[in-house]
Protein backbone atom coordinates (compact mmCIF):
# COMPACT_ATOMS: atom_id res chain seq x y z
CA UNK A 1 0.00 0.00 0.00
CA UNK A 2 1.58 3.61 -0.95
CA UNK A 3 0.72 5.15 2.43
CA UNK A 4 2.55 2.86 4.18
CA UNK A 5 5.30 2.61 2.38
CA UNK A 6 5.28 6.56 3.00
CA UNK A 7 5.36 6.15 6.19
CA UNK A 8 8.22 3.06 6.47
CA UNK A 9 10.67 5.18 3.91
CA UNK A 10 10.54 8.38 6.49
CA UNK A 11 11.21 6.22 9.57
CA UNK A 12 13.88 4.45 7.55
CA UNK A 13 15.16 7.57 6.17
CA UNK A 14 14.97 9.48 10.04
CA UNK A 15 16.56 6.62 11.95
CA UNK A 16 19.43 6.59 9.52
CA UNK A 17 20.02 10.30 9.99
CA UNK A 18 19.86 9.94 13.45
CA UNK A 19 22.33 6.98 13.79
CA UNK A 20 24.15 8.27 10.69
CA UNK A 21 24.09 12.13 12.77
CA UNK A 22 25.22 9.95 15.61
CA UNK A 23 28.18 8.33 13.98
CA UNK A 24 29.40 11.68 12.40
CA UNK A 25 28.91 13.90 15.33
CA UNK A 26 31.41 11.51 17.56
CA UNK A 27 33.74 11.13 15.00
CA UNK A 28 33.95 14.85 15.04
CA UNK A 29 34.15 15.09 18.83
CA UNK A 30 36.94 12.91 19.04
CA UNK A 31 38.77 13.67 16.22
CA UNK A 32 37.98 17.57 17.50
CA UNK A 33 39.71 16.33 21.22
CA UNK A 34 42.08 14.84 19.42
CA UNK A 35 43.46 18.46 17.81
CA UNK A 36 42.93 19.58 20.73
CA UNK A 37 45.30 17.43 22.64
CA UNK A 38 48.11 17.88 19.93
CA UNK A 39 47.57 21.44 19.63
CA UNK A 40 46.26 22.69 23.20
CA UNK A 41 47.58 20.55 25.84
CA UNK A 42 47.07 22.33 28.80
CA UNK A 43 43.50 22.17 28.07
CA UNK A 44 43.68 19.04 29.25
CA UNK A 45 46.28 19.28 32.03
CA UNK A 46 47.15 22.60 33.85
CA UNK A 47 50.60 23.02 36.24
CA UNK A 48 48.13 23.05 38.89
CA UNK A 49 46.57 19.77 38.36
CA UNK A 50 47.04 16.56 40.66
CA UNK A 51 49.32 13.96 38.90
CA UNK A 52 49.74 10.45 39.86
CA UNK A 53 51.91 7.62 38.90
CA UNK A 54 55.45 7.29 37.21
CA UNK A 55 57.31 10.48 36.29
CA UNK A 56 58.55 8.92 32.69
CA UNK A 57 55.24 7.76 31.83
CA UNK A 58 54.39 8.91 28.58
CA UNK A 59 50.49 8.30 28.39
CA UNK A 60 47.83 10.50 30.33
CA UNK A 61 44.53 9.44 32.11
CA UNK A 62 42.88 12.56 32.63
CA UNK A 63 39.79 12.11 34.94
CA UNK A 64 37.64 15.22 35.80
CA UNK A 65 35.60 14.33 39.08
CA UNK A 66 33.04 15.64 41.68
CA UNK A 67 34.25 14.21 45.43
CA UNK A 68 30.45 13.72 45.87
CA UNK A 69 29.91 11.81 42.85
CA UNK A 70 29.40 7.88 44.04
CA UNK A 71 30.89 6.69 40.62
CA UNK A 72 33.92 8.98 40.63
CA UNK A 73 34.62 7.34 43.81
CA UNK A 74 34.28 3.77 42.82
CA UNK A 75 36.21 4.14 39.81
CA UNK A 76 39.09 5.64 41.46
CA UNK A 77 40.62 2.50 42.81
CA UNK A 78 39.83 0.39 39.69
CA UNK A 79 41.66 3.61 37.93
CA UNK A 80 44.76 3.21 39.88
CA UNK A 81 44.93 -0.93 39.40
CA UNK A 82 44.89 -0.41 35.95
CA UNK A 83 47.92 1.92 36.39
CA UNK A 84 49.32 -0.62 38.70
CA UNK A 85 48.74 -3.41 35.83
CA UNK A 86 51.24 -1.82 33.35
CA UNK A 87 54.20 0.28 35.80
CA UNK A 88 55.71 3.09 34.46
CA UNK A 89 53.09 3.83 31.72
CA UNK A 90 50.84 5.56 32.92
CA UNK A 91 49.76 9.36 35.05
CA UNK A 92 46.80 10.07 36.16
CA UNK A 93 45.57 13.72 36.03
CA UNK A 94 42.98 14.42 38.32
CA UNK A 95 40.58 17.23 37.63
CA UNK A 96 37.51 19.08 38.90
CA UNK A 97 34.24 18.86 37.71
CA UNK A 98 31.73 20.07 40.97
CA UNK A 99 28.56 19.42 39.27
CA UNK A 100 26.24 18.61 42.73
CA UNK A 101 25.44 21.87 44.74
CA UNK A 102 28.18 22.57 47.12
CA UNK A 103 30.73 20.37 45.81
CA UNK A 104 32.62 23.75 45.10
CA UNK A 105 33.50 23.90 48.68
CA UNK A 106 34.50 20.27 48.96
CA UNK A 107 36.75 20.77 46.21
CA UNK A 108 38.27 23.78 47.85
CA UNK A 109 38.86 21.72 51.05
CA UNK A 110 40.91 19.16 48.64
CA UNK A 111 43.22 22.54 47.09
CA UNK A 112 43.57 23.27 50.74
CA UNK A 113 44.81 20.17 52.06
CA UNK A 114 47.55 20.69 49.64
CA UNK A 115 49.15 23.36 51.43
CA UNK A 116 49.82 21.18 54.50
CA UNK A 117 50.93 18.66 52.20
CA UNK A 118 48.12 16.14 52.47
CA UNK A 119 46.42 15.77 49.63
CA UNK A 120 46.38 12.37 48.77
CA UNK A 121 45.00 11.09 52.83
CA UNK A 122 42.56 14.09 52.17
CA UNK A 123 41.59 12.60 49.26
CA UNK A 124 41.10 8.92 50.86
CA UNK A 125 39.23 10.23 53.47
CA UNK A 126 36.91 12.38 51.52
CA UNK A 127 35.98 8.92 49.34
CA UNK A 128 35.77 6.84 52.63
CA UNK A 129 33.55 8.37 54.52
CA UNK A 130 31.74 9.43 51.25
CA UNK A 131 28.23 7.68 51.78
CA UNK A 132 28.37 9.70 54.78
CA UNK A 133 28.66 13.51 53.95
CA UNK A 134 26.94 13.43 50.70
CA UNK A 135 24.42 10.62 50.69
CA UNK A 136 22.00 11.14 48.25
CA UNK A 137 23.58 13.15 45.58
CA UNK A 138 23.38 15.94 48.95
CA UNK A 139 26.95 17.02 50.02
CA UNK A 140 26.75 18.01 53.42
CA UNK A 141 29.56 19.85 54.45
CA UNK A 142 28.88 20.41 58.49
CA UNK A 143 29.59 16.58 58.18
CA UNK A 144 33.02 16.84 56.41
CA UNK A 145 34.68 18.51 58.95
CA UNK A 146 34.69 15.65 61.67
CA UNK A 147 36.60 13.12 59.77
CA UNK A 148 39.46 15.12 58.41
CA UNK A 149 41.57 15.33 61.38
CA UNK A 150 42.03 11.35 60.43
CA UNK A 151 43.94 13.05 57.17
CA UNK A 152 46.06 14.22 59.54
CA UNK A 153 45.57 17.90 58.39
CA UNK A 154 44.75 21.02 61.05
CA UNK A 155 41.24 21.92 60.44
CA UNK A 156 41.74 25.78 61.50
CA UNK A 157 44.91 26.34 58.90
CA UNK A 158 42.53 24.60 56.24
CA UNK A 159 39.46 26.52 56.82
CA UNK A 160 41.94 29.62 56.03
CA UNK A 161 43.57 27.95 53.18
CA UNK A 162 40.16 27.54 51.54
CA UNK A 163 39.29 31.01 51.23
CA UNK A 164 42.32 31.94 49.02
CA UNK A 165 41.67 33.36 45.60
CA UNK A 166 44.52 31.37 44.11
CA UNK A 167 41.91 27.68 44.74
CA UNK A 168 39.02 29.87 43.56
CA UNK A 169 41.05 30.28 40.01
CA UNK A 170 41.97 26.76 40.00
CA UNK A 171 38.92 25.40 40.57
CA UNK A 172 37.67 28.18 37.97
CA UNK A 173 39.98 27.09 35.22
CA UNK A 174 38.84 23.48 35.75
CA UNK A 175 35.25 24.18 35.39
CA UNK A 176 36.14 26.31 31.87
CA UNK A 177 37.98 23.38 30.49
CA UNK A 178 35.45 21.21 31.31
CA UNK A 179 33.30 22.95 29.68
CA UNK A 180 35.85 23.56 26.60
CA UNK A 181 35.61 19.58 26.39
CA UNK A 182 32.36 18.70 26.68
CA UNK A 183 32.35 17.38 30.17
CA UNK A 184 29.02 17.10 31.15
CA UNK A 185 28.80 13.56 33.93
CA UNK A 186 31.25 12.54 35.94
CA UNK A 187 33.84 10.93 36.24
CA UNK A 188 34.63 11.95 32.66
CA UNK A 189 37.84 10.25 31.36
CA UNK A 190 40.63 11.27 28.33
CA UNK A 191 43.22 9.19 27.89
CA UNK A 192 45.74 10.94 25.57
CA UNK A 193 42.72 13.56 24.95
CA UNK A 194 40.46 10.47 23.43
CA UNK A 195 37.60 10.53 25.01
CA UNK A 196 35.51 7.67 26.93
CA UNK A 197 32.47 7.19 25.09
CA UNK A 198 30.80 4.54 26.13
CA UNK A 199 31.06 4.45 29.73
CA UNK A 200 31.86 1.56 31.91
CA UNK A 201 34.43 -0.51 33.19
CA UNK A 202 35.38 -2.44 31.05
CA UNK A 203 35.19 0.12 27.89
CA UNK A 204 37.52 2.13 29.95
CA UNK A 205 40.46 -0.59 30.58
CA UNK A 206 40.12 -1.11 26.54
CA UNK A 207 40.56 2.94 26.07
CA UNK A 208 43.48 3.03 28.29
CA UNK A 209 45.16 -0.37 26.97
CA UNK A 210 44.86 1.04 23.50
CA UNK A 211 47.10 3.25 24.10
CA UNK A 212 49.98 1.19 25.16
CA UNK B 1 -18.14 19.44 -1.75
CA UNK B 2 -14.81 17.96 -2.68
CA UNK B 3 -15.17 14.05 -3.42
CA UNK B 4 -14.50 12.00 0.02
CA UNK B 5 -11.70 9.82 -1.35
CA UNK B 6 -9.52 13.63 -2.53
CA UNK B 7 -11.11 14.97 0.90
CA UNK B 8 -9.70 11.51 3.09
CA UNK B 9 -6.67 11.91 1.11
CA UNK B 10 -5.63 15.09 1.72
CA UNK B 11 -6.51 15.05 5.79
CA UNK B 12 -4.31 11.91 5.37
CA UNK B 13 -1.26 14.09 4.18
CA UNK B 14 -1.87 16.82 6.61
CA UNK B 15 -1.67 14.07 9.55
CA UNK B 16 1.06 12.61 8.04
CA UNK B 17 3.00 15.55 8.05
CA UNK B 18 2.01 15.87 11.86
CA UNK B 19 3.31 12.98 12.43
CA UNK B 20 6.54 13.92 10.78
CA UNK B 21 7.13 16.97 12.46
CA UNK B 22 6.37 14.87 15.66
CA UNK B 23 9.11 12.29 15.12
CA UNK B 24 11.50 14.77 13.82
CA UNK B 25 11.06 16.73 17.06
CA UNK B 26 11.27 13.93 19.43
CA UNK B 27 14.72 12.33 17.10
CA UNK B 28 16.37 15.62 17.42
CA UNK B 29 15.40 16.23 21.02
CA UNK B 30 17.14 12.72 21.60
CA UNK B 31 20.31 13.65 19.38
CA UNK B 32 20.82 16.88 21.52
CA UNK B 33 20.52 14.93 25.26
CA UNK B 34 22.06 11.13 23.91
CA UNK B 35 24.52 12.19 21.24
CA UNK B 36 25.33 15.70 22.25
CA UNK B 37 25.10 15.18 25.91
CA UNK B 38 23.22 18.26 26.26
CA UNK B 39 21.66 18.17 29.51
CA UNK B 40 18.08 18.82 29.39
CA UNK B 41 16.05 21.34 31.66
CA UNK B 42 12.80 20.76 33.43
CA UNK B 43 11.10 23.02 30.68
CA UNK B 44 12.35 20.54 28.41
CA UNK B 45 11.28 17.84 29.84
CA UNK B 46 7.83 18.85 29.95
CA UNK B 47 7.74 19.37 26.56
CA UNK B 48 9.11 16.23 25.64
CA UNK B 49 6.08 14.67 27.72
CA UNK B 50 3.92 16.17 25.29
CA UNK B 51 5.80 15.56 22.19
CA UNK B 52 6.60 12.16 22.22
CA UNK B 53 3.38 10.49 22.66
CA UNK B 54 2.08 12.53 19.50
CA UNK B 55 4.32 10.66 17.51
CA UNK B 56 2.75 7.28 18.65
CA UNK B 57 -1.27 8.77 18.42
CA UNK B 58 -0.41 10.12 14.91
CA UNK B 59 0.97 6.83 13.79
CA UNK B 60 -2.21 4.99 15.03
CA UNK B 61 -4.25 7.64 13.39
CA UNK B 62 -2.92 6.87 9.97
CA UNK B 63 -3.66 3.39 9.86
CA UNK B 64 -6.50 3.55 8.84
CA UNK B 65 -6.99 7.13 8.88
CA UNK B 66 -8.90 8.27 12.21
CA UNK B 67 -10.27 11.90 12.40
CA UNK B 68 -11.05 11.60 15.91
CA UNK B 69 -7.33 12.08 16.22
CA UNK B 70 -7.31 15.68 16.96
CA UNK B 71 -9.65 15.28 20.24
CA UNK B 72 -6.56 13.05 21.67
CA UNK B 73 -3.63 15.18 20.20
CA UNK B 74 -5.14 18.47 21.00
CA UNK B 75 -4.32 18.40 24.71
CA UNK B 76 -0.90 17.53 24.35
CA UNK B 77 -0.62 20.08 21.52
CA UNK B 78 -1.98 22.83 23.88
CA UNK B 79 0.27 21.82 26.81
CA UNK B 80 3.27 21.40 24.84
CA UNK B 81 2.76 24.90 22.92
CA UNK B 82 2.23 26.42 26.64
CA UNK B 83 5.22 25.15 27.98
CA UNK B 84 7.30 26.59 24.58
CA UNK B 85 5.83 29.87 24.65
CA UNK B 86 6.28 30.15 28.62
CA UNK B 87 9.81 29.15 28.03
CA UNK B 88 10.94 31.50 25.16
CA UNK B 89 9.15 34.53 26.93
CA UNK B 90 11.47 33.52 30.16
CA UNK B 91 14.87 33.86 27.14
CA UNK B 92 13.70 36.51 25.56
CA UNK B 93 13.59 38.16 28.86
CA UNK B 94 9.93 38.92 28.19
CA UNK B 95 9.55 37.04 31.64
CA UNK B 96 11.71 37.78 34.57
CA UNK B 97 14.11 35.45 35.23
CA UNK B 98 13.35 35.53 39.12
CA UNK B 99 9.69 33.87 37.73
CA UNK B 100 11.19 30.84 36.25
CA UNK B 101 10.63 27.56 38.23
CA UNK B 102 13.68 26.03 36.91
CA UNK B 103 16.34 27.24 38.98
CA UNK B 104 17.88 24.01 39.92
CA UNK B 105 19.86 22.28 37.75
CA UNK B 106 20.17 23.75 34.23
CA UNK B 107 19.24 26.48 33.43
CA UNK B 108 16.30 26.70 30.99
CA UNK B 109 17.51 29.71 29.93
CA UNK B 110 21.04 28.71 28.54
CA UNK B 111 22.19 28.94 24.97
CA UNK B 112 23.20 25.35 23.64
CA UNK B 113 22.74 26.08 19.91
CA UNK B 114 22.06 29.20 18.56
CA UNK B 115 21.88 28.95 14.91
CA UNK B 116 21.59 32.01 12.29
CA UNK B 117 21.26 33.95 15.85
CA UNK B 118 17.65 32.93 16.56
CA UNK B 119 16.73 29.27 16.02
CA UNK B 120 17.62 27.82 19.30
CA UNK B 121 16.47 24.70 21.06
CA UNK B 122 13.43 26.39 22.47
CA UNK B 123 12.97 28.13 19.82
CA UNK B 124 12.96 24.63 17.97
CA UNK B 125 10.28 23.06 20.15
CA UNK B 126 8.25 26.48 19.75
CA UNK B 127 8.27 26.02 15.95
CA UNK B 128 7.12 22.07 15.84
CA UNK B 129 4.50 22.83 18.24
CA UNK B 130 3.22 25.34 16.17
CA UNK B 131 3.59 23.71 13.11
CA UNK B 132 1.35 20.80 14.51
CA UNK B 133 -0.96 23.16 15.38
CA UNK B 134 -1.68 24.49 12.42
CA UNK B 135 -1.61 21.64 10.75
CA UNK B 136 -4.48 20.14 13.43
CA UNK B 137 -6.49 23.49 12.85
CA UNK B 138 -6.31 23.05 8.85
CA UNK B 139 -7.05 19.05 9.17
CA UNK B 140 -10.21 19.68 11.37
CA UNK B 141 -11.38 22.43 8.48
CA UNK B 142 -10.71 19.71 5.86
CA UNK B 143 -11.58 16.41 7.61
CA UNK B 144 -14.07 17.25 10.06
Amino acid sequence: MQKQKIIFISLFVLVIAYFGGSYLYKNWYTQNLDFMAKENTSVFIRPHSPIYGDANAKNYIIDFFDPACETCKAFHPFVESIMKKHPGKFKLVLRYAPFHTDSYYVVQMLEAAKFQGKYDETLNVLFKYQNRWASHHSPNISLIWAFLPEAGLDVEKLRDDMKKPEIDAIIKQDITDGKTLGVTKTPQFFVNGKPLIKFGYKELQELIESEL
Amino acid sequence: MPPLQKTSNLAWNILFLCWLTATIATLGSLFFSEVMMFPPCIMCWYQRICMYPLVIIFFVALFPLDTKVVKYAQPFVFIGLFFAIYQNLLYYKILPESAQPCSQGVSCTSDYINWFGFLTIQMLSLIAFSIILILLLFFKRKAI
